[in-house]
């Protein structure tokens, strides 16, 4: 049965989907996992706060330590 | 109240050094190579000043600037030394890091925990201090390429182009990143509540 997406695979089409769109047929078999998947759900928040963390990093700097 | 263009000195560009160093260690990880670039950001803006259209905001015009200056200074750096041995080594640590986050069906070794309101630790002075550590336990290549995608915002194409890669090579290289980032913010901060 591999036609259901892995954690490694739904980790990297969650890191993907910050640098491209993804396909339809990606974006199935995503959503599929992360509705059976508390830590691939886990990991997309931590990404996306990593994300935010990077901008607010360099925010601080301009109000000054 | 700044209007930029105003004609007052360069004391209101000044304010924005601290901000431009950051931006630039972030990317360069070299202080004089960093203080380099800020200068010569700085420079350009003071003579640059009256084809400022005041459009964009200060912070962003300089940001314009010192991205084309880090660029810059990677290109030159590429050139006199093109990325070193450590390279291969480098990327066999990191494959066999994320390895070792999955087992062989492909599942998570340890399945990310809820951070809660990760938010909230952005008021917390030592949460920086890890995420500093964090950001810079990375190969320095897998850094350059990180930071070029969430701090200088360019697509992945453009960074094929400057580092001369394949896009799925960029992919995997910044699938790393996040997750070296996220593991390492996992067991400095988050995990230890």
């Amino acid at each position: 049965m591999k036609i259901l997406t892995t954690c490694k695979e739904a980790s990297e089409l969650l890191s993907q989907s910050q640098d491209r769109p993804l396909s339809l047929a990606e974006k199935f078999g995503l959503s599929a996992h992360l509705l059976m998947c508390a830590g691939c759900r886990n990991f997309g928040k931590q990404l996306a706060f990593i994300r935010a963390a990077m901008k607010r990093y360099l925010e601080r700097g301009a109000s000054g330590r | 109240m700044t209007a930029p263009g105003a004609n007052n000195g360069d004391a209101d560009l000044e304010q924005f050094r601290g901000y431009l160093m950051r931006y630039a260690l972030l990317q360069l990880r070299d202080e004089s190579a960093a203080e380099n670039a800020v200068q010569e950001t700085l420079l350009a803006a003071v003579k640059g000043r009256a084809g400022f259209s005041g459009k964009s905001s200060v912070r962003t015009w300089l940001t314009g600037i010192l991205k084309h200056k880090i660029i810059d200074q990677l290109r030159r750096t590429a050139r006199e030394q093109p990325l070193a041995g450590s390279d291969a080594e480098d990327d066999r640590s990191e494959a066999e890091l994320v390895d070792a986050l999955f087992v062989e069906n492909g599942h998570w070794s340890e399945p990310p925990a809820s951070w809660g309101s990760p938010e909230r630790s952005f008021e917390n002075r030592q949460f920086w201090e890890a995420f500093e550590i964090c950001a810079r336990l990375m190969p320095a290549k897998t850094a350059r390429v990180f930071v070029m995608r969430e701090v200088m915002e360019l697509t992945t194409e453009e960074i094929c182009k400057e580092l001369g890669i394949t896009a799925t090579h960029c992919w995997v290289m910044l699938h790393r990143a996040r997750l070296s980032l996220r593991e390492c913010l996992d067991v400095k901060w988050f995990g230890k509540s």
